[in-house]
Parts: structure tokens; C-alpha cells; sequence
């Protein structure tokens, strides 16, 4: 028994399935485009967005790049074909180990961890927006709302992208859609990694658990709970904390970098216009 | 012959007057091939909703010389439309309205009262805010418009009750919301649909709701455009989230039966309203004897 009260975060898959793929459908087409370009690591997330661009576009219309670095568990590759193979769609391999060392070897060979992640990211964005300009699609984002608000991700890496249609869905709630579209129960039901380091998870590195972080997310973002009251309620105060520190710290990485205000009208202050201006 | 409603709901183009123009003229054509009456756009059917700093651009006077406006009058010779469009009157003020047309003439506008600024929501950034919630005489009779965030307001949908109504139109721009907890539908259509059919119910009038569909940037808009009947029930309903034009016979004797049965209008204390109202927006202590009637 946990101290706390369970937060029910389902969602009916049905409904939020339909929402979605109009969504890829409608905002592909409306800028001109037929098709997507996702990069399919081996993870859920991507292996989600995989299978909503192939309802959206037909599978003909996705391609799905797998980018594996030479630490890369082989795991995640064999994963992504699973992928690729259960939605029919596109598909090329890039093994980005080239391009990535022949930055880090010959400039930062001894960069960290985190360095040498943040580079690989980067590199996989080069390439999946390269591949989309020869594919004529648009890059698909994989980023859910539980990483975009933790932050846990790389700027100009994995949070680079034209549209994202999970990002206003926590991790617990891409498992479950997961799982109602189809998505092999092995991705599904696998430990969660950015796999840029061998035996990296994600859970590890943020120091708790998805289930955890997304009832404390729901409460305080969604819900408008104070921190106080989510501590008052039972959750572990010191992860609410971290959390709440998370946010913050990271909310540079969700908006426009800002922009020295000088004239009267300046560009993300007082020049307000959707991205689906005019169509 | 009873006249028909017709609803439409679909994406306009964002800030393009003269393709959704297109596009209305198509849906009246068809609305008219298949026997309507009136047809009625969402809200801000003529420009798409989150408009910014494309208010003052895409901004019209609802009158014949008018390259938008003109053409739809003319095809309000046969129907009777409603369209949704960013109106600029004399002193350049740019409201949120809804026009009436009917046989070439404009029968009534009506500029959103209530402008959401909350949340996702930043009308009052952008649009002036009406002043007025008048019923008005159609061919059809006594109708009344309101602008989606107008009737979550119980007063204007009151207000056009007083004032005659007997079939209330809500054109809206409603995005779709609320997955938590898991439902048949989102909550907005939930909460949309239930008060919608509340005020047909409590004033024995027919009411209905039109809401877009599509996609603005993430923000998508669910449809479902509805029409309930003066005893509060169900008559028709379109499609969640999908284009589509909804048309339902109005029986306008379901009027006398609801009323027959239920008399929440005859019964309506208007003076005591007033009295109260007037005694609480003066913070006047309650009165030592009880007044009469």
C-alpha cells in the first residue's frame, strides 16, 4: 500500500485515438504535405507515433528512421523493426556512429555522458529533418507531456519537430493507448530509456518512477494543486519537490528563446499569429 | 409547413474571408438542396476562430457593398443564414458577432457579450465587447443568438427568454477538452451538450448549438452541433469532430404542448427578479416587511 492516494490517469483510448489521427491528418495536409518522417527508436513513445502516422497518412506516407549510435542496445533496433514491420510503414536505417564521433573524437573526446547524449540527439534531429526534405513529409515529434514538462529531453535534439500529437499525454497514458493500438506488449511493458548510454533508464536517472511523477504532474499542472496540498495528500515531498524544481528549471526548453523587445512590435511579444495562418 | 433548421459544422480556413465565403455559399446551396430553411455557421464561421492579430484584418461591415457580406445576402433571397464573422463597426471597435439574414436584408447581429480571457481563451485581448441580448422577429419566428461563452452566462439565454425567444441559436468555436477522467465523450462536449439541453428544458424553447470541427495549430474543435425540443429532448445531433450538415424539421406546435404541460414561462416571476436584482446590486439590506407581488 502506498501512503498516497492512486490518481486514475485513463483516458478512453477510443476517443483520444480518433482526436489524435485527425490531428496528424489535418495539420500534415493543411501545410502541404502527404506524409510524415518519424524517428523510431524502440521505445513506446515513438513506436505510438508510428502507428497514429500510419492511420493518419497510410503507411506508405511514413517513414520511419531508425538511428542507432554503436553503444545503442541492439534491443532497441530490433524493437523499432518490430515497429516498423506491425504498421507496414517506410523505412531506412542511418547509423548516425559517424557523424557523432567524427565531432566527438576529434573536438570533445573527453566530453561527459550528458554531452555525448545531447550530441547524438542533435545528430538524429539533422538527420530525420535532412530525411524529411528528401521524403517530402513532415518530422512527426515523440516527446510526451510528462518529459516535456520534466524537461527531460534535448533542445534541438528529440524536441525538435513540425507537430507532436502525444505531447499533451503523460507517459502512463501513451502506455495505455500503447497498448489499445496495437503496439507490441514487449515495447509496451519494457523499462522506459533514452538509451544513450548503456543500461541508461529513464526512471534511474530522474530518480522516480513514471507512475509516481505523472499522478504529481496531474495534481499540480493539471489540477491547479498547490505543492503544499500534494505533500499534505501523502506523496513523497521530496520527489514533489524535485518535480516542481523540474519545471521550472526546465519550462527555457518549451518556449521560444526571448527576443529583445525595441520597436513597437516584436516578433513572440506583439505579433500573434497561429502556425496555421491562412490555411 | 414547419421550417427547417440546418447546421454546419466545418474547419474554415484561418483568416481567409474569400475562401470560407466559397465555402458558405457551397453549404447553403446544399443545405437549400436538401430542404433547409435556415442555416446556421459556427462562430467566427467566416474567418476561423483563434484569429490574434488577424482581427482587424480579416474585420467586415455586415452590408451589401461589402465583397463578403454581399453575396451572402443575395443568397439569403431563398434561406435564411447565420454566419459568424469579426464585425468593425463605425469607430473601428472589432467585435466577435453572429448575423442574421433573410431575404437580402440584415435581421439582427449579435456581438458576443461575454469574451472568455482565461486560460487558453484571449478574446478580450483582441474583440470589444457587446452591450446588447435582444430576441428577434424572423419568418419563423421569434429567435435569438448567442456566441458560445454568452451562454455559459445563465442571464443572456434569461434575457432572451424575456424577451421572446422561442428558438435560442448558440454558434460556437469549442475546443475540445478533458480526457481525465476516462469518458465516453470529452467533458467540454458533456458539459456543452447538458447545459445546452438544460435551457430547452427550463424555458420550453427550442435551443440548439453549432461547433465547428477541425484543427487550429493543436487545438481541435469536436462538432456534435446539436437541436433540443421545447420538452428538453434530443432531436437531433451531428457527428463528433467530422464535417457534416445537420438538418431537423422544427415543429413549432411542440411549443404549445411543452408549455400546456409545463407553464415555467407563464409562472416566471419577472418583477420579483427585478426587485431582488436591483436590491442585491445595491447591497440594500433585505426589506422589514415582506412586499407583495
Amino acid at each position: 500500500m502506498t501512503p498516497y492516494p492512486t490518481i486514475d490517469l485513463s483516458i478512453n483510448t477510443d476517443l483520444v485515438r480518433e482526436i489524435l489521427v485527425r490531428f496528424i491528418r489535418t495539420e500534415i495536409t493543411r501545410a502541404g504535405f502527404q506524409r510524415a518522417v518519424v524517428g523510431v527508436s524502440g521505445g513506446v513513445d515513438s513506436a505510438l507515433v508510428c502507428f497514429l502516422a500510419a492511420e493518419a497518412l497510410g503507411p506508405e506516407n511514413v517513414l520511419a528512421v531508425r538511428m542507432p549510435y554503436r553503444t545503442s542496445s541492439p534491443e532497441s533496433l530490433e524493437h523499432a523493426a518490430l515497429v516498423i514491420e506491425a504498421t507496414g510503414v517506410q523505412h531506412l536505417t542511418i547509423d548516425i556512429t559517424p557523424m557523432v564521433d567524427g565531432y566527438l573524437e576529434h573536438y570533445a573526446p573527453d566530453a561527459s555522458r550528458l554531452r555525448r547524449g545531447n550530441v547524438m540527439a542533435r545528430s538524429r534531429m539533422i538527420v530525420l529533418y535532412d530525411q524529411s526534405a528528401a521524403f517530402r513529409g513532415l518530422v512527426v515529434g515523440t516527446g510526451n507531456k510528462t518529459e516535456i514538462l520534466l524537461g527531460y529531453s534535448t533542445l534541438y535534439g528529440d524536441a525538435a519537430y513540425a507537430i507532436n500529437p502525444i505531447g499533451d499525454l503523460y507517459k502512463t497514458q501513451v502506455w495505455q493507448l500503447a497498448a489499445a493500438v496495437g503496439v507490441p506488449e514487449v515495447i509496451v511493458q519494457k523499462a522506459p530509456s533514452a538509451d544513450l548510454w548503456v543500461g541508461q533508464t529513464d526512471e534511474d536517472e530522474l530518480g522516480f518512477s513514471y507512475r509516481l511523477a505523472d499522478q504529481i504532474l496531474y495534481l499540480l499542472v493539471d489540477e491547479r494543486y498547490r505543492v503544499e496540498e500534494v505533500i499534505e495528500m501523502g506523496f513523497p515531498a521530496d520527489v514533489v519537490q524535485a518535480i516542481m524544481e523540474r519545471v521550472r528549471r526546465n519550462h527555457y526548453k518549451r518556449i521560444m528563446p526571448p527576443i529583445a523587445k525595441l520597436s513597437h512590435r516584436t516578433v513572440g511579444y506583439d505579433f500573434l499569429y497561429l502556425r496555421d495562418w491562412g490555411t | 409547413m414547419p421550417p427547417t433548421l440546418a447546421l454546419v459544422q466545418f474547419q474554415p480556413r484561418l483568416g481567409d474571408l474569400h475562401a470560407n465565403l466559397e465555402r458558405h455559399l457551397d453549404w447553403i446551396r446544399r443545405a437549400r438542396s436538401q430542404g433547409a430553411d435556415v442555416v446556421v455557421f459556427p462562430e467566427l464561421s467566416l474567418t476561423g476562430y483563434i484569429l490574434q492579430d488577424l482581427v482587424p484584418v480579416v474585420a467586415r461591415r455586415p452590408r451589401r457593398e461589402d465583397p463578403i457580406f454581399g453575396p451572402l445576402l443575395e443568397a439569403s433571397r431563398t434561406v435564411d443564414v447565420v454566419v459568424g464573422f469579426v464585425e468593425e463597426d463605425q469607430r473601428s471597435r472589432f467585435f466577435n458577432s453572429a448575423a442574421y439574414l433573410s431575404q437580402g436584408q440584415v435581421v439582427h447581429v449579435h456581438r458576443k457579450v461575454y469574451l472568455p480571457t482565461y486560460g487558453m481563451f484571449d478574446e478580450g485581448r483582441f474583440f470589444a465587447w457587446g452591450d446588447h441580448v435582444a430576441a428577434f422577429d424572423t419568418r419563423f419566428g421569434r429567435f435569438g443568438l448567442l456566441i458560445c461563452e454568452d451562454f455559459w452566462h445563465v442571464s443572456p439565454p434569461y434575457l432572451l427568454w424575456l424577451d421572446g425567444a422561442d428558438v435560442m441559436i448558440f454558434p460556437m468555436a469549442s475546443p475540445g477538452r478533458g480526457i481525465v477522467p476516462a469518458a465516453p465523450k470529452l467533458s467540454t462536449a458533456r458539459w456543452v451538450e447538458a447545459v445546452v439541453q438544460a435551457y430547452a428544458g427550463l424555458f420550453t424553447v427550442f435551443t440548439a448549438f453549432v461547433n465547428r470541427t477541425g484543427f487550429e495549430d493543436g487545438i481541435h474543435f469536436w462538432g456534435g452541433s446539436a437541436i433540443y425540443g421545447p420538452d428538453g429532448s434530443l432531436l437531433a445531433q451531428a457527428p463528433y469532430s467530422q464535417e457534416a450538415l445537420l438538418l431537423q424539421e422544427l415543429d413549432l406546435r411542440a411549443l404549445h404542448r411543452a408549455r400546456a404541460r409545463l407553464p415555467l414561462l407563464r409562472d416566471e416571476r419577472t418583477a420579483l427578479f427585478q426587485r431582488e436584482l436591483a436590491r442585491i446590486l445595491e447591497r440594500r439590506e433585505l426589506p422589514k416587511a415582506p412586499p407583495r407581488f
